[in-house]
């Protein structure tokens, strides 16, 4: 038992004897290096932890919920948890689906989810790296004009749940990343790119590809004008997708069903897509940099397919969701960190790639827009009413290829139309930090505004 | 309640401050920071998620160069922080120490509030109660009610190299409502949201009840709402948000952008930016305003900043590293989400100037166009300076009257262009909070705005 777990298994020890208890703990450290003009900009070295607390008393009809956090794990700092929990409870509506999550028979699978190597390199190679991924994008191409940011990170976290209805689970894991922001241009105009790369390990990480596509989606940008506007086909990047999806899943969260706060409420076993659409959420699948063996209650994470070609299969759900769904928890239980409390989420959507390439799809499109990346997701975008309309920009496709780029546009629809008119998916299936992998799909019948 | 005086000594900082400065570095500071939030959620007609949070530690910065080192702790011990000193000092190679003395702190409290602890838990959860009620009352299309209920208190500890040693103790107070409406169309959302840097006091000017029947029949409006339309149109924004100038300009204005020359403002000072009616102010110093504090995140008081006068664009916005380096001096602009994050360049309370014009009149002479009674929230890129940002309730204008409801949509523009575009200001004004995140933090700001027009906007909705 690691000392984290024994430190969650103290704090329910402390339960009275009708109450029922969670104990959430976690720890991390972390390293971040930013280079700037040649220079280390800022170095960091840090570690933290932390304890969410949750006490259920029994009351007429139900359980009386009490939450409580600690941004350490001192004695005193827990202690003072468990009361302020437990006094919180006292003031909650009596809630008859609250509950713990139970044992389900659910065997924990055993992923490789830490780099046994993670230490090995040095502080001064990781500074190596982060100035290098500088020097390497002002040199890759003459039209870098500048690096907005360049900068290396990882981290090794650990977390352990206990609960008196007889879970006891532990995670560990840790990652890598490079990250640079290019700017390119002349005097008059300036274009951004941003690469990314993340791994489980630094010697998972490669630079060159960072700098590739940042350099790549600065430069293809330079010239770019407003679009005609009009009614298009658009072809989303990886990475966009990656995005939409998360806005999909917000919505195929059971928490947000059953609250009646979704587009798809009432839909299941519907055909809500393009029989293109198999969506699947699966944090068992270690290419996930985001994998997870258990879930945030603690059951183990499994295979959930969501979209079966088209149709609404089932919805992802942590205990209390399920209870109020007269369903099972299938596992998906997330929080942000231990002063969060569970909801129910996806952790890992694929959704399912195609047999073609990029090149492929965009001769089929034919003539439309490719979408290198959105703005304004949080104020045009909607997982309740399933409005869509963000900032766009890219590149306009002719003839069956990518051409001129185009800028300052909007794209809009609604979620359930685009899910309707997924044409095609690609096959260039990418693994991205979120919690959506990524992959190039067209998207039928968008409105385009530009000029 | 306990003070971080308490907690860190003078003679405990100053050791940290030597300890930090020892192997050779142009500046250190100490940034501690203990904060405890409560909160309580209703949904679906229940109290829930009532929780309590703490969480106490310090920060430790030492500079050499263009060199920032960095390491926070969550134990304020004395041997944890010159452990921290250490680390954030390991980017230091060597080199004379200088000794730092550091005198008694300036305490500042940003708030008149009695403590939180002062008001019962029970009147806090019957404000939560009372929106169910009142917003369900609005129509039978009420699906869902959920309301929050926030309260913080930030106390803050800084001591520097330079000789800042100052405290501030900062209580904030939100509540919002979330209403979904459903009909035939589908579901619809309206929202309605109070933040103010101040205690419970905070409601004897906020009605809830009034919150909650603005949500609700904004959600039910939308369900009648038409498609927004696609391309561009003048377009009317009330007082409800300055989101517009925070991305259009705001982010745009800030040092760490300029100074890398990753914004479109970057030497433009003295030049015409804007219309000539814009003027445009950020003030940390706004007392009681979400965005407010006694001094920023590195000691230095806030301050009122006029940021664009008549159209002209007079300074960015600082902080202290960015500030040094130019040899001028701060704006109160250093801001950080807690003591485990770096401080940055941020806004405070940005908002425009009101003008002269009646903002009724400013409608009747909109011939066609939108009228966009509430704002959401919005994205920039500084470096290109196009922007969006979203409507929560906006309407169709014709013939010089507010018509049809929209369904909610984004507009895109560029900053610059979009700022010369303003052809009417008008003679009210509002401040609305937000959360404005950067670079993976997020910071309580406001955003203030009288009723404007803009010539013309690019909307991206769906009807041609």
């Amino acid at each position: 038992m690691s000392d984290l777990s024994a430190i969650a298994a103290r704090i329910i020890n402390e339960a009275f004897s009708d109450e029922s208890m969670e104990a959430y703990v976690s720890r991390g450290v972390e390293t971040d290096i930013a280079a700037y003009d040649g220079e280390v900009e800022s170095l960091t070295q840090a570690s933290s932890s932390g304890v969410g607390v949750r006490i259920l008393r029994p009351a007429d009809g139900g359980f009386q919920v009490g939450f409580s956090w600690a941004g350490s794990l001192d004695d005193d700092s827990v202690r003072r948890a468990i009361t302020q929990a437990r006094e919180n409870a006292t003031f909650s509506s009596v809630d008859p689906y609250a509950g713990l999550a139970e044992p389900d028979g659910h065997a924990i699978q055993q992923l490789e989810l830490a780099s046994s190597t993670f230490s090995a390199m040095s502080i001064d190679d990781k500074i190596a790296l982060a100035l290098e991924l500088e020097r390497a994008t002002l040199a890759r191409d003459r039209r870098i004009k500048g690096v907005d940011h360049a900068s290396y990170g990882d981290f090794r976290a650990e977390a352990a749940i206990a609960t008196t209805s007889g879970i006891a689970s532990a995670d560990e894991r840790t990652g890598a990343y490079l990250s640079v922001s290019a700017l390119a241009g002349t005097d008059d105009e300036t274009q951004s790119g941003y690469g990314l790369c993340v791994g489980r390990d630094p010697k998972d990480l490669d630079a060159d590809l960072v700098v590739r596509d940042a350099v790549e989606r600065s430069t293809r940008l330079l010239g770019a004008s407003k679009p005609a506007s009009g009614r298009v086909t658009m072809v989303l990047d990886p990475r966009v997708t990656s995005t939409v999806l998360g806005q999909i899943a917000a919505a195929l969260s059971g928490d947000a069903v059953v609250r009646g706060r979704s587009f798809f409420v009432d839909r299941l076993g519907e055909m809500v897509a393009s029989e293109r659409v198999t969506l699947v959420d699966d944090p068992t699948d270690t290419r996930f940099f985001g994998a997870s063996a258990v879930d945030a209650e603690g059951l183990a994470c499994r295979r959930n397919v969501l979209i079966n070609e088209g149709r609404l299969e089932q919805f992802v759900y942590d205990s209390q969701s399920a209870r109020r769904a007269g369903a099972q928890s299938t596992g998906s239980a997330v929080r942000g960190g231990f002063a969060g409390h569970p909801s129910a989420g996806c952790q890992a959507l694929l959704l399912s790639p195609g047999s073609q390439d990029l090149d492929a799809l965009l001769a089929e499109v034919q003539d439309g827009i490719y979408v290198q990346s959105i703005s304004g997701v949080h104020s045009g975008v909607s997982s309740i009413s399933g409005d869509f309309s963000v900032g766009a920009e890219g590149l306009i496709i002719r003839n069956g290829a990518l051409a001129e780029p185009f800028r300052e546009a909007t794209v809009a629809s609604t979620l359930q139309r685009m899910l309707q008119n997924v044409m095609g998916v690609a096959s260039d299936l990418t693994w991205l930090p979120g919690l959506a992998a990524g992959v190039s799909v067209a998207i039928g019948d968008v409105q385009l505004s530009g000029r | 309640m306990t003070q971080l005086t308490d907690l860190v000594s003078a003679t405990t900082i100053q050791a940290v401050l030597n300890e930090a400065m020892g192997r050779g570095a142009d500046f250190a500071e100490v940034f501690c920071e203990d904060r405890v939030n409560r909160s309580a959620s209703l949904d679906d007609g229940r109290v829930e998620e009532l929780s309590t949070g703490a969480e106490r530690g310090a920060g430790i910065r030492v500079v050499v160069g263009g060199t920032t080192g960095f390491a926070h702790t969550a134990d304020l011990s004395e041997a944890s922080l010159l452990e921290a000193a250490r680390t954030a000092a390991s980017v230091a190679r060597g080199g004379s120490s200088r000794t730092v003395a550091v005198g008694t702190p300036q305490r500042h409290r940003a708030h008149a509030s009695e403590g939180i602890d002062a008001t019962p838990t029970a009147m806090k959860l019957a404000l939560l109660t009372q929106v169910d009620e009142v917003a369900r009352s609005e129509g039978g299309a009420i699906a869902q009610v959920q309301a929050g209920y926030m309260e913080g208190r930030r106390q803050i500890l800084v001591a520097n190299s330079d000789g800042v040693f100052s405290t501030d103790d900062q209580v904030r107070t939100r509540f919002n409502v979330i209403c979904v409406a459903s009909g035939d169309t589908g579901l619809q959302t309206g929202f309605e949201s109070a933040a103010h840097t101040r205690g419970f006091e905070m409601f004897e000017d906020i009605d809830v009840a009034e919150m909650a029947r603005l949500a609700a029949r904004r959600a039910i409006t939308k369900l009648s709402a038409r498609p927004a339309p696609s391309g561009e149109l003048p377009v009317v924004l009330a007082n409800a948000g300055g989101v517009l100038f925070h991305e259009a300009c705001g982010h745009g204005l800030e040092a760490d952008h300029i100074l890398k020359d990753s914004s479109v403002y970057a030497g433009k000072v003295g030049e015409l930016v804007a219309s000539p009616l814009v003027t445009l102010v950020d003030d940390g110093s706004m007392t009681g305003e979400w965005g407010y504090a006694s001094i920023d995140d590195e000691g230095h008081p806030s301050t009122r900043n006029v940021l664009i006068e008549n159209g002209v664009l007079t300074d960015y916005m600082w902080d202290m590293l960015r500030a040094r380096k130019q040899g001028r001096a701060g704006s109160g602009n250093g801001r950080r989400q807690s003591y485990q994050h770096l401080p940055i360049v941020r806004m405070t309370n940005t908002f425009v100037m009101e003008g002269t014009q009646d903002p009724e009149e400013i409608v009747a002479q909109t011939t066609k166009g939108v009228y966009v009674a509430k704002l959401g929230g919005g994205q920039v890129n500084t470096a290109t300076g196009d922007f969006v940002f979203g409507t929560t309730e906006a309407y169709l204008i014709e013939n010089g009257e507010i018509t049809a409801p929209i369904r909610d949509v984004n507009m895109v523009g560029n900053g610059p262009d979009v700022l010369r575009s303003i052809d009417a200001v008008g003679s009210d004004f509002s401040m609305v909070p937000g959360t404005c995140g950067k670079q993976g933090q997020g910071v309580p700001v406001g955003c203030g705005q009288p009723t404007l027009r803009l010539a013309g906007i690019t909307f991206g909705g769906t009807a041609a």
